[in-house]
This record gives structure tokens, C-alpha cells and sequence, in this order.
């Protein structure tokens, strides 16, 4: 029989027999189902928040702060500055002049829907040129704010997370009083865990008088941002720092997706060792079980190769079918799970949904084939070099 | 006590198994271990909060400033014993990812607001006459080893450039540590005079004020007449116990906090279950072995007690093995000081480590012991050979 159909036959004979080591099997491949699955878990968490921060971040779009502000927060642009940003080359203009729009973004406390508990919401003070600027916001109830009222939007995010965020309802801060007028989306961004109002009607509201924090301005094209920024950087009066809105959300993202990913991996680090000490333990135990058929096959004359393999086979399809079982289990179970977390660098929530992509299946599947593979390994070598006569006398 | 070396022998049947069940409990336990002190790290503001402290803030939130002068006027409601306050400063070392807290307070109010903060009588000397002196806490120190003596410049974004020069620059006078193992000893506190004679824009503004009270149960009452004293003027405050405060905080990570336990949670229980399962099948193997013990004369009660106590055996060794190198490994030093600024195994986690591990042997032996113990002698001896 040449070693190809050798190997086949063996394994199939192996595949065929594991209805009688059901119990064994079960456990191991529900062991590695759970490994994947939480590190699937795991991992969409830090996916769902970097995408809820970059997904609408667009490298046509130019965000401007003073220089050596680390946030929005930290900057101050004057009006005279926001005027010189708004007509700086590369620039798109749309019916009413310039797409730019000169913002102010403080932080108001809410208390959170599932705990009550008080958390950092955003409110951003806006421009019109907001909307063309960002591009991607839609009013899904309601309507939009009129400039000059004392009027806001939620982002369906903020809506969902804090309490007393409905259309028709009224926010109170500090002696201001706010109708909320509509709930916005932004294609799963970041706005959507926001408060927007008119900046203008902020202003006064937060003793700013004239001055604004940041400028979002819509380039005709990507390309138009490095002339854009050497314009601004180089201006005798002005004293910014520019960015994509991409890069700038990318860098905004850093220190929350650091953390997540530092302690997803230390995490998913131990549970694969674990996972590997019980694949062996299985694996071990289910060759011992099988000795005398093992001995047997030898006898017969099959090779120690087809053995080896058929074993390592056996293991790794184990493997396989644990982590389908783990990555469904986890895609059912996690895929567009909202929730919130504080972004310490902005100070304030940033409601996000877990996002279970293929790439992350794919890759946890893989991280189970190999745990299979190390689990199959030294056990089916060991197989493989038992000697025949006394492997025929176990019981 | 005779028996031990029966059960020893057990463990010895087949080492290779009893290693690797041994491993996986081992770094199951090293798991719950870790992520104990991850919680700890994530909420443990609520724990040290102290019980008669409020938080005097803002009412809209925290990043609004409050008038110095509101002190004063706090000092003179009935119940409250001590005031004082801090702003945050939001300095850079260097670079924005060597973030660490500091603010301005002043010397002598604030430590004995805190005594948790324990600095020694020459520091909190040379910081009174210091005018630019600063103390910070050993987790810092030991970040960026800092020592006494050095000069440190900050950036403050918020605040801009001080009054006279390019950036603000501190002299280190003292290092303090925790007087418990959860103190946060990141933070980073200077004079707050200096900073008002230095600062350009809004002079005359602190950030919050932590309020000593006489009587830890008239919190809520206190809290209320502090509101009530500033309610309808320009600046509204929002008072609150400390561990509330904390709490609030802890929530707004806490999504995070809690998915990160329930998730891990679960594979902790996956990875017993798998060695759970092996210890059981370990013990159904041997029945034959059982059987020739009860043929022998031992009592069914024996032969229970004998199979728990291997299983036990091996999940407590395995348990206590995991949960000591975890605890050695989180003693020996913070690993990640910018995004946990404590980081320590609880008592708490250590207790449920060592019961989770008594539990698990006691699961995993007691089915296939209960059916050894009710082995049938002749069928059992016939599973021998």
C-alpha cells in the first residue's frame, strides 16, 4: 500500500472510532472552543472601538487645533485664526462659501442608562458647514438644530448609552436650558457618541466669548492636505498644528486601544497554554486508550509515518471544529454588542459595538489548528514509536 | 494519614497525564490570579475612597473650574471639619504617553486630608520652603526614575507657558508612598501658590475640592447643604462621597472592566473543565485497581475518601502552584504603570483562588469516586488485565 493510502486509512480508521471516545473528544474540542471564543471577544472589543474611531475619519477631511494641544479640549483658535484657516488654499467650497467648520467641544456629566452612575458625554458646538464637512451624518429622527436656538442632537450612540437623551425631552446645563431635537448617525463613528449644538449659541453659554477649539475643513481632495498644512503651519499669525481627521481619530484612539490589545493578548497568551497542556492531555490520553489498535496497525505493517500523521490529523480536525464552534458561538454572541468606555484622552465615553470580522475568525481559527497541531504532536510521535510486541499485550 | 502514599501512587500512575493536568490548573489559576488584580486595578479607587471625604465638583462636570473663594464658604457649613483643593493641571513629561496625573494643592491642607499619602517630616519641610517643590508618588519616581533633588520640566496645554518662562519646571522634594498596597502612588503634586502667581489665565480658579466631614454619616446631608449653598450662582457645584466619585469613574470604564472578567471567566471554567475531565477519566481507568482495593478488605467509605483526595491533590497543588507565581509575578513590579497606576492581588481574589481550588477537586472526584465506591468487587476485577 503506498504511503498516501496508508496515511488515508489510518486516519479514517482513527475519524471513524471517535464515536467511542466521545467524552474525550468533546471536552477537548470544547476547550478549544472556548479559547477562541474569548479571544475573539477579546479582540473585537479593541476592532469595535478603533473602528468606531476611525471609521469616519476621512483623509479629505482636515481638523486644525492650536499647536501643542494634545486634544480638542486643551486647544483655543480665535475667530480671526478660524477666518484665516477657512480661506487657506485647498479648501472645497460649497454654495454658501467655504466647507469649514469652527467648533468648541466641552464635556457635560449624564448619568449612564445601565448603572445610573454619572459618565463624560461630549457636547460639540458646531457650525452648518458641519455636515457637508463630515459627510456622512444623517438625522434618523427629528430633525436637525436651527442655528441661534437652544436646540441639540444626540448621536443615536449617546442616545442609546445615557439616560434622558430622547427627542422632545430637555437637557439642563448649568443655567442653560437645550431641546433635543433629533438623533443623528454618523456610519458608526465617533460623532455618534456626541451632543451637537450650535457653536454660536454655545459660546456664550461656556463664558467662551469669540474663540473656538478646533476647525474641521473638507479638502477638494486628499491631495490638497500637504499644501493645506504648509500653508497654516507656515502662516506668520497663526500658530496650529493640522492633521487628517483620520490620523488625528487614529492618535486619539491610541492609548484605549493599547490597553485593550496589552491585556487581550497577556490574556489570550495564557489561555492558549492552557489550552495546549489540556490538547495534550486529551491527545495523550486518547493514544494510551488506543494502544493495542495502534500496535495492531503496526503489526499489519502500516508505517510509523501514516500513524503519526492520522494522529496529528485527528487532533488538529478536533481543533478545528472547536474553534468553527468557539468563532460561531462568538460571532453570535458578540457581533454588534454595544457598549461604552471612557477614552481617557479625550475625557469623555465613546460608545462603540464589538466587531467580529472575518480576518479575526480567521485568525483565532488559526490560533486553534496550531494549539491542535502542538496538542497532536508529541503524542502521536509517541505513538508512532511504540514497540509493536508489548503494545499487543496492553489491555 | 497512612493512606497518603496510596494517593501519592495514584498521581504517579501515569506522570505525563498528572503533569499536564497539573499544568493546566496551574495556568488556569495564574489566569483568575491576573485578572483579579485587573479588576482591582480598574475599580480600586472605590475601596480606598475615604469614608468621610466628599468631592466638591462642578455641577455641569468636572473639567469646569470652580472659584478659590468657594473655600472659604464650604469651611463655614456646620459639619464640615477640613477643605481643601486640587486642579488639574494636565502636564506633559516629555511626551504625551508618559502621562501621570498632577496638580497643584496646597502642601500642608492636602496632606492632612490624605494621610494616606506618607511623606516624611524633612520632605514636607523642604516642600514648604520649595516655592517650585514637588512631591510625587514611588510608582512615578520608579517610571522615570526620578530622584530627590531633580528637576523636572512639564507642558501644560491647558494652562500654556507660566508667567516669565518657556515651560513650567518643577524641583522633586519628596517621594511618597501608599500607607496601604492600593494607595495610588502615580500622581504628582506641587505648590499651589506658585501655580497661581505663575498661571496667565483664569487666576483665581481651583478644580475641586475634597471636604472632610466630622461625621461620616451626615455624608449625604452635608453633601446636600454644600449644593444648596451654591445652587442658582454662576458656578453650581455637585457634591458627592468619595467612593462615589470613584465609582462614577470605575463605571465609565466598567463596561470594559466587566467584559474583559465575564469573558475571561469563562475560559477560566473551560480550561477546569478540561482538566476536570481528565482527572475523572484518570480515576474511571483505574477501576480495576479500585476494585482489587475493596476486594482487599478496604471499606467503601475509604475507597470515596481515597479517589476525592487524589483528585483534590492535584487541584489544590496545581491551584496553589498558579495563584503563588501570579502573586509572585504582580509582586514584583508593575508592568504597565501608565495605564494602571495600582496593580496588586487583592486578599479577596486569593481567598476565592484557594476555595475555587478546593472546589474543583472536589467536583471533579466526587462522580467517578461515588461510582467507585458502589463498584460491583467482581465486575471491577474483571476490568484488571
Amino acid at each position: 500500500m503506498s504511503y498516501l493510502n496508508q496515511m488515508f486509512a489510518v486516519t479514517v480508521f482513527n475519524l471513524r472510532s471517535l464515536p467511542e471516545r466521545k467524552a474525550a473528544a468533546i471536552t477537548a474540542a470544547v476547550g478549544i472552543a472556548g479559547v477562541v471564543g474569548v479571544l475573539v471577544g477579546v479582540l473585537a472589543i479593541a476592532a469595535g472601538f478603533r473602528q468606531a474611531l476611525t471609521v469616519s475619519g476621512s483623509p479629505e477631511v482636515a481638523v486644525v487645533l492650536r499647536s501643542g494641544a494634545d486634544s480638542e479640549m486643551t486647544s483655543g483658535l480665535d475667530r480671526e485664526a478660524t477666518r484665516t484657516i477657512a480661506d487657506a488654499p485647498g479648501v472645497a467650497r460649497g454654495a454658501n462659501g467655504p466647507l469649514t467648520s469652527a467648533e468648541l467641544f466641552v464635556i457635560i456629566t449624564l448619568p449612564k442608562r445601565s448603572t445610573g452612575t454619572d459618565a463624560n458625554v461630549p457636547l460639540r458646538g458646531v457650525e452648518q458647514g458641519a455636515f457637508d464637512v463630515r459627510g456622512n451624518i444623517q438625522i434618523v429622527a427629528g430633525r436637525t438644530f436651527a442655528t441661534g436656538r437652544n436646540e441639540v442632537i444626540v448621536g443615536a450612540g449617546a442616545a442609546r448609552a445615557f439616560a434622558g437623551l430622547d427627542v422632545g425631552r430637555q437637557i439642563t446645563v448649568g443655567q442653560n436650558v437645550w431641546d433635543i431635537v433629533g438623533v443623528f448617525t454618523s456610519n458608526g463613528g465617533i460623532a455618534e457618541s456626541e451632543i451637537w449644538a450650535d457653536t454660536a449659541v454655545l459660546q456664550p453659554a461656556y463664558h467662551r466669548s469669540d474663540s473656538f477649539q478646533s476647525v474641521y475643513v473638507k479638502l477638494v481632495s486628499a491631495a490638497a492636505f500637504q499644501p493645506f498644512k504648509d500653508f497654516l503651519t507656515t502662516h506668520p499669525r497663526l500658530n496650529v498644528k493640522v492633521a487628517r481627521q483620520s490620523d488625528f481619530y487614529a492618535d486619539q484612539s491610541t492609548a484605549v486601544t493599547r490597553f485593550i490589545t496589552t491585556i487581550g493578548v497577556f490574556i489570550a497568551s495564557l489561555m492558549a497554554l492552557g489550552a495546549l497542556f489540556g490538547a495534550l492531555n486529551t491527545m495523550y490520553g486518547a493514544v494510551a486508550g488506543r494502544t493495542r489498535e495502534i500496535a495492531t496497525l503496526r503489526a499489519l505493517g502500516f508505517g510509523a509515518g501514516p500513524v503519526v500523521v492520522s494522529v496529528l490529523l485527528e487532533s488538529v480536525l478536533l481543533s478545528i471544529l472547536g474553534g468553527l464552534l468557539g468563532a460561531a458561538a462568538a460571532w453570535f454572541l458578540f457581533d454588534g454588542y454595544r457598549t461604552s468606555t471612557i477614552n481617557w484622552q479625550t475625557f469623555s465615553q465613546v460608545t462603540f459595538a464589538f466587531r467580529v470580522t472575518p480576518e479575526l475568525l480567521g485568525r483565532a481559527i488559526g490560533f486553534a489548528t496550531l494549539i491542535g497541531f502542538g496538542g497532536g504532536l508529541f503524542p502521536a510521535i509517541r505513538a508512532a514509536r511504540l514497540p509493536i510486541s508489548s503494545g499487543l499485550r496492553e489491555s | 494519614m497512612k493512606f497518603l502514599p496510596l494517593v501519592w501512587a495514584g498521581l504517579k500512575r501515569k506522570k505525563l497525564r498528572t503533569a499536564l493536568t497539573f499544568l493546566s490548573i496551574f495556568v488556569a489559576f495564574m489566569l483568575f490570579a491576573f485578572l483579579g488584580a485587573i479588576k482591582e486595578a480598574l475599580s480600586g479607587g472605590v475601596s480606598m475612597a475615604g469614608l468621610d471625604r466628599l468631592i466638591v465638583r462642578h455641577k455641569v462636570s468636572l473639567i469646569q473650574t470652580l472659584p478659590e473663594s468657594y473655600k472659604a464658604r464650604i469651611q463655614t457649613i456646620p459639619g464640615v471639619a477640613a477643605v481643601c483643593h486640587q486642579t488639574w493641571f494636565g502636564g506633559i513629561y516629555q511626551d504625551p504617553k508618559n502621562f501621570f496625573p498632577n496638580m497643584p494643592v496646597e502642601p500642608e491642607l492636602f496632606l492632612a486630608m490624605f494621610p494616606e499619602f506618607v511623606v516624611s517630616d524633612a520632605e514636607q519641610q523642604a516642600w514648604r520652603s520649595t516655592r517650585t517643590g514637588a512631591i510625587v508618588g514611588r510608582v512615578t519616581a520608579d517610571r522615570f526614575k526620578w530622584k530627590i533633588g531633580d528637576r523636572i520640566p512639564l507642558q501644560s496645554p491647558i494652562w500654556g507657558q507660566p508667567a516669565g518662562q518657556a515651560q513650567w519646571e518643577f524641583e522633586i522634594v519628596g517621594i511618597y508612598d501608599g500607607v496601604k498596597k492600593g494607595t495610588d502612588t502615580s500622581q504628582f503634586f506641587f505648590r499651589y501658590d506658585y501655580f497661581e502667581e505663575a498661571r496667565r489665565q483664569d487666576k483665581g480658579q481651583i478644580g475641586w475640592c475634597t471636604v472632610r466631614i466630622a461625621n461620616p454619616d451626615q455624608a449625604a446631608e452635608i453633601a446636600a447643604k454644600i449644593d444648596a449653598e451654591f445652587a442658582n450662582s454662576p458656578y453650581e457645584t455637585k457634591t458627592e462621597p468619595e467612593g462615589a466619585f470613584a465609582q462614577g469613574f470605575a463605571q465609565q470604564v466598567g463596561d470594559i472592566g466587566a467584559i474583559v472578567m465575564a469573558v475571561v471567566g469563562a475560559v477560566f471554567f473551560t480550561i477546569l473543565l478540561v482538566a476536570g475531565n481528565t482527572m475523572a477519566q484518570s480515576v474511571r481507568e483505574r477501576s480495576g485497581e479500585l476494585g482489587v482495593l475493596k476486594a482487599m478488605g478496604f471499606p467503601n467509605g475509604l475507597v470515596l475518601v481515597l479517589v476525592l483526595l487524589e483528585s483534590c491533590a492535584i487541584a489544590m497543588l496545581g491551584g496553589f502552584a498558579g495563584l503563588g507565581s501570579a502573586w509572585l509575578i504582580i509582586a514584583s513590579g508593575n508592568p504597565v504603570p501608565g495605564l494602571l497606576p495600582v496593580f496588586y492581588l487583592p486578599v479577596g481574589s486569593l481567598v476565592a483562588g484557594v476555595l475555587l481550588a478546593v472546589a474543583l477537586g472536589i467536583v471533579a472526584g466526587v462522580l467517578p469516586a461515588w461510582q467507585a465506591m458502589r463498584l460491583n468487587i467482581s465486575e471491577a476485577l474483571r476490568r484488571v488485565g
